[in-house]
């Protein structure tokens, strides 16, 4: 963390957002604190990359069975995640998705601020740092070179559909990212073609048919095959090698390819915060789960301490003892009383179940 | 117990025991076997394990189901032979698998 930046007003701070506790991630282990957080009147901002809550959970085993959540003998990913949406509900946290925490930083007063990658700005009294096994990151294939054209030639994701008007694009994968793109940018492309190694796609039967009228009407193409190589000078991407199933390779113009294989985790900006790691994990002690700097915790996935199981229900019992200490620091001076969801008339009132 | 032979994209074999009731991938990983990642521990959500199994050995291992099928549209370099580890279970009629690890998983 870089301390002590300067506290002067700054330009846009008009559109800050201030609250007691921005969490980064919106995975499991980040639902559930909001749940604790609010049974001791914390209130939440949720930040995350992905486009909808559950991390790991609901991006990458939605369908598949977790059987080891106490109480829930079998239950889906998207299952768990939907469920904690509901048991948070009461406390209406406010979840900001397709933004990245890029930069977070202590201000004078003792808060912090934090910044995602389309400038929005908050600022917090504790920050919570849920980021699981790192920001969810699209996957780059391992294409000779394919580095040197990023950001130029190659790109991981459209923010502004005009910035492709006029190039000749490939969209490479058979998933509906890839199909929904080969929708939008159709229209401006000068020519479209999408590779994909088999004539069946993972995706919506809408999508797959509106590509293949897209196909039947000539606004663009579909490959079979797969991309093996990329050649061009100066991040300018000149022509791709593609290679059909049979082994044949040919090579096809295009300056412009957008590879859709998926998401991976990668630890990502957390690493620059100036939180002391190991391993790529964030130590913490075990009675408040606090990390290297007071009022930044780190629950779930991220953290790391002697004994630690990367289990949801583990990440769910940090982010109790969590909360504790972080209604120290937003409501110092007010005592905390313990107490069970099933007899107290306050906490109830809380869950708006009185 | 059945022995399988992973041959690495630079030609090293690595011979293992695997034992019958294990999955290829979980074999490998138990054995360190490089290039051999598996993100995603076995659930068919990451194709991290993807291996080629040689012609000889495809009747006996089978091809893919439809789940790990559309995973392998998230791997590199697919080819006929190609399937997810984590999803070949190991049997006594696999004794003596012959599989090779692409040069590089996603
Ligand atoms: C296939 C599979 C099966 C599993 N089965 C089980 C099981 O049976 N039982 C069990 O207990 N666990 C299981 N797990 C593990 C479990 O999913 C994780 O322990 C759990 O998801 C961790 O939750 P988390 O909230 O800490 O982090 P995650 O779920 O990893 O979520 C973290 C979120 O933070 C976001 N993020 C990170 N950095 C940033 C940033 N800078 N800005 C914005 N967003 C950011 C990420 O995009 C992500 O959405 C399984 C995992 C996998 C992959
Ligand atoms: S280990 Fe992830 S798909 Fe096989």
């Amino acid at each position: 963390m870089a301390s002590e930046q300067s506290s002067a007003p700054q330009n846009g701070q008009s559109g800050e957002i201030e609250t007691h506790v921005v969490i980064v991630g919106a995975g499991p282990v980040a639902l559930f604190a909001v749940f604790e957080l609010g049974l001791v009147d914390i209130e939440c901002h949720l930040i995350d990359i992905l486009d909808k809550p559950g991390g790991q959970c609901a991006e990458l085993y939605p369908e598949k069975p977790i059987y080891d959540i106490p109480g829930l003998p079998v239950v889906s990913g998207q299952e768990l995640t939907d469920r904690l949406m509901e048991q948070i509900e009461p406390f209406g946290p406010t979840f900001h998705f397709n933004q990245r925490v890029d930069q977070l930083e202590r201000l004078k007063d003792g808060r912090f601020r934090l910044i995602t990658d389309t400038g929005q700005a908050f600022v917090a009294k504790v920050v919570v740092i849920a980021a699981g096994g790192g920001s969810f990151t699209p996957k780059r294939p391992p294409l000779q070179g394919i580095e040197a054209f990023e950001g130029q030639s190659v790109f991981y994701s459209v923010r502004r559909i005009e910035d492709f008007r006029d190039r000749n694009i490939v969209i490479a994968g058979g998933g509906d990212s890839a199909l929904d793109w080969t929708h939008a940018l159709a229209p401006v492309a000068a020519s479209l073609g999408l590779v994909h190694r088999r004539d069946k796609f993972r995706a919506s039967p809408d999508s797959v048919n509106r590509m293949l009228k897209s196909v039947e009407a000539g606004d663009m193409e579909f490959v079979l095959g797969q991309v093996t190589g990329l050649q061009g000078e100066g991040g300018k991407l000149r022509s791709l090698t593609i290679r059909d199933n049979n082994g044949e390779e040919t090579e096809r113009p295009c300056d412009c390819l957008l590879p859709f294989f998926g998401l991976t985790m990668k630890l990502g900006p957390v690493a620059d915060w100036g939180l002391n790691l190991h391993e790529n994990l964030i130590p913490v002690d075990t009675e408040k789960f606090e990390t290297s700097e007071k009022a930044i915790f780190a629950i779930g996935d991220i953290n790391t301490y002697p004994g630690k199981l990367k289990l949801i229900l583990s990440g769910f019992h940090e982010a109790a003892l969590m909360a504790q200490q972080a209604h120290a620091y937003v409501h110092p001076g007010e005592k905390l009383l313990f107490q069970y969801t099933t007899s107290s008339s306050s906490l109830q009132k809380k869950l708006g179940v009185k | 117990m059945p022995k399988i032979t992973y041959i690495e994209h630079n030609g090293t074999e690595h011979v293992v025991d695997a034992e019958v009731g294990m999955t290829v991938m979980e074999a490998a990983i138990k054995n360190k076997v490089p290039g051999i990642e598996a993100e995603c521990g076995g659930a068919c959500s990451c194709a991290t394990c993807h291996v080629y199994v040689t012609d000889s050995w495809r009747k006996t291992t089978g091809e893919p189901e439809e789940m790990e099928e559309d995973m392998l549209d998230f791997a590199f370099d697919v080819r006929e032979s190609s399937r997810l580890s984590c999803q070949i279970r190991v049997t006594d009629e696999l004794d003596g698998l012959v599989v090779h690890v692409p040069e590089k998983q996603f």
